[in-house]
């Protein structure tokens, strides 16, 4: 408790050591995720886990790439391996294999983007225009509506999934894109209201009036003056949309089965020929995790308002 | 008679053109209760009528109206009350360890140093990572033969993965690990709502460290403090993805509720009863959500 009495002009260095410390133990496992995605194949499952390698992006081959045993009597000569591309070549340095086709590795991927970027995009769209009229106008039961709207979110996603995948059957939904995006879409808006309405209810409405007194009308006022100034909101719960429809996975377990199967249940159970392919399983969730960093970094400053729902901004 | 409503700014005595105020707040707001309706809604009360038949999706027959006999045989099986028991259980723990954590940890950064807010967001990454993919990695790092948790603190071939009475374990540790930034960010921003005049003040009563932290910190940084317990608390109680992916479901996963629905529900195809249990739960989730909610009504005035 020292620190109190203190003013905190400057913090001792053995402070400063000691979170440095800490923030490497706890980031540790990320390290340790992305080392072994680069590790190769024979050092992947070695007892003891060894640091001592050549990195190798074979993992990442495999990911999007089938891999095939040689016919035996067929394995290439030396001659043959020197003229291999630079992926076979790879992969027969790595498990003597070949390269046997594209995989499923890149339509996952392109689903997982597709099906994140539609219902962001309708969910941000919805979210905004239905936080604007909640924070603008005057409603009966409008706290009624935030908790119904906020409830909808708090469903754990296996209850609802029951009935929603009965309904989606009937409708012929389950394993299409469309069908996800919508489940992705109404479980984002609610988040994307409440958020949003958080950032309306901060810009003062003053603007607003002055250019309702000038002669604009309530959506030239909404498109020209309001959405201006809740730029960075909407940019934030963008961001946030994505990363939850990038991350989800219980829906898309449930709901799909081949055709719009998402990246994060597809990397789960990579297999190749060689077995559960750990490697490429952890260079997978490493490539997918990615982004989420990025944009983490990128939306540092409104990390509370989104895991909050817009409770705490600062 | 019919005067027609005039759009006027706070009541103010001058009109405005375009569109009436309700109209667009229709056009705003309707399409989204649609949707909500669609989506979370009508299914639900599907599942309310299904909750009390006998039915199968599997088998594709029509449901056997059975009153609240799905509701009893789960209320009276020891298995589920297994079940809901070490739920409990998981929460507390879970919840209690990343409530601790995440103030000490808040409380380490909670100073004037450079870089600061890049360690904060840092810790914060974990958070942000897919649960599932989360789930995965750690499987590999819990690995009993050849994972690096068991060659580390040389554990030998401890069963992290597959052994029922420790998975309980390894699954709340990823929790933890996973969800202790949630925490700690929220506490860093109830520290810096704590004036420092305050401080000052017990400083010039001679108060003592413990003082200080009792009487003023902790007071002024509970509503947030509240707020990351709730959340954790509705969140640890409804998770699966993190359990799924690390152990999967089957007589070896922990016994946690939503794996056990999702078991009953799209591998036992027992649509009846798993609607029913989805039901028990929700009504845990929702008092929870309704706690919730009427905390952050009360803090928003």
């Amino acid at each position: 408790m020292t620190n109190f009495n203190k003013k905190r002009k400057c913090v001792p260095v053995m402070l400063q050591i000691v979170i440095i410390i800490v923030i490497i133990i706890y980031m540790l496992p990320v390290v340790y995720m992305g080392i072994t995605s680069f590790k190769p194949w024979r050092v992947v499952f070695k007892v003891p886990p060894t640091f001592n390698f050549k990195p190798t992006i074979a993992s990442f081959v495999r990911l999007f790439y089938q891999t095939s045993d040689y016919q035996s009597g067929k394995e290439p000569t030396a001659e043959e391996i020197e003229r291999m591309d630079w992926k076979n070549r790879l992969m027969w340095e790595q498990t003597n294999q070949q390269i046997g086709g594209i995989s499923e590795g890149p339509a996952r991927f392109l689903n997982s983007f597709i099906i994140s970027i539609a219902s962001t995009a309708l969910s941000v769209l919805l979210g905004t225009l239905t936080a604007y009229a909640l924070s603008r106008f005057r409603m009966k039961g409008k706290n009624d509506l935030m908790f119904f709207i906020l409830s909808t979110r708090m469903l754990p996603a296996v209850v609802v999934t029951i009935p929603l995948f009965l309904m989606f059957r009937f409708l012929k939904l389950t394993d299409t894109h469309i069908g996800l995006i919508l489940l992705y879409v109404a479980f984002n808006v609610s988040f994307a209201i409440w958020v949003m309405k958080g950032f309306f209810d901060d810009i003062p409405i003053e603007y607003e009036e002055a250019a309702l007194v000038d002669g604009y009308t309530r959506m030239q006022t909404f498109r020209k003056i309001a959405l201006p100034q809740a730029a960075t909101g909407i940019a934030a719960t963008t961001v946030f949309c994505y990363i939850f429809s990038w991350n989800e996975y219980a829906f898309a377990l449930i709901m799909t089965s081949r055709v719009a199967t998402t990246a994060t249940v597809y990397i789960q159970g990579i297999k190749g020929s060689l077995g559960i392919d750990w490697g490429a399983i952890i260079a997978g969730s490493f490539l997918f995790f990615i982004p989420v960093a990025i944009f983490t970094f990128l939306m540092r400053k409104y990390l509370l308002a989104g895991i909050t729902f817009g409770a705490v901004r600062k | 008679m019919f005067k027609k409503e005039k759009n006027t700014v706070r009541g103010n005595s001058f009109e405005y053109t375009g569109l009436r105020d309700v109209t667009i707040l229709r056009l705003f707001v309707l399409p989204t209760i649609i949707l909500l309706l669609v989506i979370n809604i009508f299914p639900l009360f599907w599942s309310l009528y299904l909750s009390f038949t006998r039915y199968s999706v599997y088998k594709r027959g029509t449901p056997i109206w059975i009153g609240v006999g799905n509701y009893v045989k789960l209320l009276t099986d020891s298995n589920y009350w297994a079940q809901f028991s070490t739920t409990a259980y998981y929460v507390i723990i879970v919840v209690a360890v990343e409530l601790i954590l995440g103030f000490l940890l808040a409380f380490l950064l909670h100073q004037k140093f450079k870089a600061r807010s890049f360690y904060i967001t840092m810790l914060a990454v974990p958070m942000m990572m897919s649960p599932a993919l989360v789930g995965i990695t750690w499987k590999y790092i819990f690995n009993p033969s050849w994972g690096i948790v068991n060659w580390l603190f040389r554990l030998g071939q401890l069963d992290w993965i597959s052994n029922p009475k420790i998975n309980l374990y390894s699954t709340m540790i990823v929790d933890i690990w996973m969800w202790t930034p949630f925490v700690m960010l929220l506490s860093v921003a109830g520290l810096s709502a704590v004036p420092e005049y305050l401080y000052e003040a017990a400083e010039i009563d001679r108060a003592s460290g413990w003082f200080k932290f009792w009487n003023i910190t902790l007071p002024i940084s509970a509503p947030l403090l509240i707020i990351a317990l709730i959340f954790r608390t509705m969140e640890a109680f409804k998770t699966f993805d993190i359990p799924m992916s690390l152990t999967g479901v089957g007589a070896i996963s922990p016994k946690l509720v939503a794996l056990r629905l999702y078991d009953l529900a799209f591998y036992r195809w027992d649509t009846g009863l798993s609607c029913a249990m989805a039901y028990i739960i929700l009504f845990i989730v929702l008092a929870v959500t309704n706690l919730y909610i009427r905390y952050l009504n009360k803090l928003r005035k």
